[in-house]
């Protein structure tokens, strides 16, 4: 892989604690462009800890983080969509009584004449994104919490593309999706990865790993336990790393 | 088919009946047929109740329409407000108290303080009293809001104790002493005959108004085929103004047509040198100051929950608070925001019921907040929080409004009675909401 040259994003020793308990623990990560780095690990692993201190969630209580080597203070989530972070959380993240068009641009919706809301210009923009994304998608006049898991799913992928992601978290992102669906979303992300973009991917789903993933990092316990070129090992590697934190020879 | 320019399917026509395609082609929304249905019922049952039981209905006159109004005005303002607080799944239960408190400060102000520096019927009296008064309830609110907020205290916690708190600090203002008379000019926007706009200004409204909204439909179709999306059909579009404007216009003729009583028609006559003896002088009401109010704060408050950036982050909050948090919005300085606001509609709804009444009474105001909640959420707004509509809380307001005012045309004008019937009305709209929703999903 060509892991040469500034990283897009590295996370230096991050840590954060909940009342005493070590979430993530002095852990350090890398993602170039165009680049797939897949988060791996049990529940409670640290893995949507740790990359709720890129996307703004969490205040990281140390650790730094750099964004193309310049170092970037990232203490909401506005601060991360200026630096082009864009997430697409496990729960989706969507206001269930807007429509499709309203959470696509919730906190960066097109204003008109005198700040007012242009719905009819954010609808129009909302058509055409999802023409590209979802064919079939035709919903566009009702809430979200009228449409299938998959079109929730490609609404929430919709937002993070139109405005141009350079940093894509995706928490999961097929975890609620038919197979159908899912293989919309892995094509997504070969696509979106050709143009260069960095992806995160936090999956529990080894395969997907195994397909969609450059690289993986796992971690347990809050702590990272290697990172290792997915081309170099099998699945039962992995899993290994993930269920008794053992760490195969190819891993750095 | 990506790029169907439609809405609705086309060619299911065969399916729907007369009815449904009209609702359909108008785009009007049915909760809102069905609550203006359910007005009408209340209007035409009392009215017909006075027919056939009593000497004659008296519910649907001029007279008791433009009163019903006037009744209106100060729970609705504060209703429009509660919208915002409920859709964001929070509660206030101090709008009553802060209208009692803010009432009482105007009260003493204008009266006591105010009179001594500038002297008695200063044009400035009641300017500076209404902007203190609204400006004290929006701090009231933004501190309950910043209690709920960012000390993460609930806010039924919160403004329950304020609800105590300035109940009490009402009394305390003039130890419980009622302030009267209010400065002569602030009586005015409490309405009465010399506090509505008669005959000509009312025409004036009604055909500015119809203006705003041709318009605002004209611009609606402009920006719809702007993008290629499907424009309603002509018809549709007529009717649907034919239908707003003739509201309008009728409320004109309505308020119009209810003369001033002849006693004030005399000493205004006496006054102003006029000859023609007042038997024969027919003097519009025309619309009242405090409905005039209402209407105002309706309109801005639809502006700012549909137009604004502001209204879709509530909705937003209401939704998915913490998918509102993840897209960047400042979710509790939004709640501040939101309680200073219901505080400072409670402001505005303490002129209009001390100007009403021409007096500051430390009980102004008392158990208002249930009426106010009561009447948000007759008018749909959802308790779970992320939907709700301003004009929906009017009309809501209306419900309660015109039940408690036909009781007492009908003779069972005893408070308890009226209190049992909004009781049941209250339980039994919402009850019917969650069947339509139930439906409609």
């Amino acid at each position: 892989m060509a892991n040469n040259g500034t990283p897009l994003v590295e996370m230096r020793d991050i840590s954060i604690a909940f009342g005493g308990i070590k979430a993530v623990d002095h852990v350090s990560i890398d993602l170039h462009p165009g680049e797939v780095v897949g988060l791996l690990g049990h529940n409670g692993a640290g893995k949507s800890t740790l990359i709720k201190c890129l996307s703004g969630a969490y205040k990281a209580d140390a650790g730094e983080i750099y964004i193309n080597g310049a170092k970037a203070e990232i203490s909401n989530p506005r601060d991360a969509r200026e630096y082009n972070i864009e997430t697409i959380y496990q729960t989706l993240a969507l206001a269930d009584n807007l429509n499709a068009a309203s959470n696509l641009f919730l906190g960066r919706e097109i204003v008109g004449a005198g700040g007012f809301l242009d719905d009819s210009a954010m609808e129009a923009e909302t058509r055409k994104i999802m023409a590209r994304l979802n064919p079939n998608f035709r919903k566009f006049n009702v809430p979200v919490s009228a449409l299938s898991g998959g079109q929730r799913q490609s609404v929430a992928i919709a937002r993070a593309v139109y405005f141009n992601a350079k940093i894509l978290i995706m928490d999961e992102p097929t975890a609620a999706l038919g197979p159908q669906e899912t293989q919309m979303v892995a094509e997504l992300i070969q696509e979106l990865k050709k143009q260069g973009l960095g992806i995160f991917l936090i999956e529990h789903d080894i395969h997907a790993v195994m397909d969609l993933c450059d690289r993986a990092v796992v971690m347990k316990n809050g702590q990272r336990v290697g990172t290792v070129n997915v081309g170099e090992v099998t699945d039962e590697d992995i899993l290994g790393m993930i269920i008794m934190g053992k760490k195969p020879p190819q891993a750095v | 088919m990506t790029d169907t320019p439609t809405h609705a399917p086309q060619g299911s026509d065969a399916k729907l009946g007369p009815v449904a395609r009209f609702v359909r082609d108008t785009e009007l929304d049915t909760r809102m047929i069905g609550m203006v249905g359910a007005l009408l019922l209340i209007w035409f049952g009392f009215h017909l109740y006075g027919v056939f039981f009593k000497d004659g209905g008296s519910f649907l006159t001029a007279r008791n329409l433009w009163n019903l109004s006037v009744q209106t005005a100060v729970t609705g303002i504060m209703a429009t407000g509660m919208v915002l607080v409920i859709i964001t799944r929070n509660i206030d239960l101090s709008v009553g108290s802060i209208v009692g408190f803010t009432g009482m400060i105007m009260g003493v102000l204008q009266v006591n303080i105010l009179p001594q520096y500038l002297g008695l019927g200063h044009p400035l009296i009641w300017i500076i009293t209404v902007i203190v008064g609204i400006v004290l309830g929006a701090c009231i609110g933004a501190f309950h809001g910043w209690l709920t907020a960012y000390r993460a205290i609930p806010s039924f916690i919160v403004t329950l104790g304020g609800m105590l708190v300035w109940r009490g600090a009402a009394f305390l203002v003039a130890d419980g002493k009622t302030i009267s008379p209010v400065d002569s000019t602030f009586a005015l926007l409490g309405g009465g005959p010399y506090g509505a706009i008669g005959s000509t200004g009312s025409w004036i409204v009604g055909v500015v108004g119809c203006a705003v909204i041709l318009l605002m439909m004209y611009r609606g179709r402009k920006a719809r085929s702007k993008h290629g999306f499907s424009k309603r059909p002509v018809w549709a579009e007529t009717t649907v103004a034919a239908l707003a404007c003739g509201v309008l216009l009728g409320t004109v003729l309505v308020v119009n047509s209810y003369p001033w009583p002849i006693g004030i028609v005399k000493s205004y006559a006496a006054a102003n040198n006029i000859t023609t003896p007042p038997e024969e002088l027919f003097i519009s009401h025309g619309f009242a100051i405090p409905v005039l109010i209402l209407a105002g704060v309706a309109i801005l408050m639809t502006i700012l929950m549909t137009r604004t950036r502001f209204g879709r982050y509530v909705f937003a909050i209401g939704g998915n608070p913490e998918a509102a948090a993840l897209s960047g919005i400042d979710t509790k300085w939004m709640t501040v925001k939101i309680f200073a606001l219901m505080g400072l509609l409670s402001g505005l709804a303490a002129v209009v019921a001390s100007a009403r009444l021409t007096s500051a009474t430390n009980a102004l105001g008392d158990l208002e907040e249930l009426y106010v909640i009561a009447s948000a959420v007759i008018g749909g707004t959802s308790l779970a929080g992320g939907v709700g509509t301003i004009y929906g809380a009017i009309i809501g307001t209306l419900v309660i409004q015109s039940l408690q005012t036909g009781m007492v045309l009908i003779g069972f004008g005893d408070g308890s009675y009226r209190k049992i019937v909004v009781g049941v009305a209250l339980v039994l709209a919402v009850y019917l909401d969650i069947l339509y929703r139930k439906k409609i999903k």
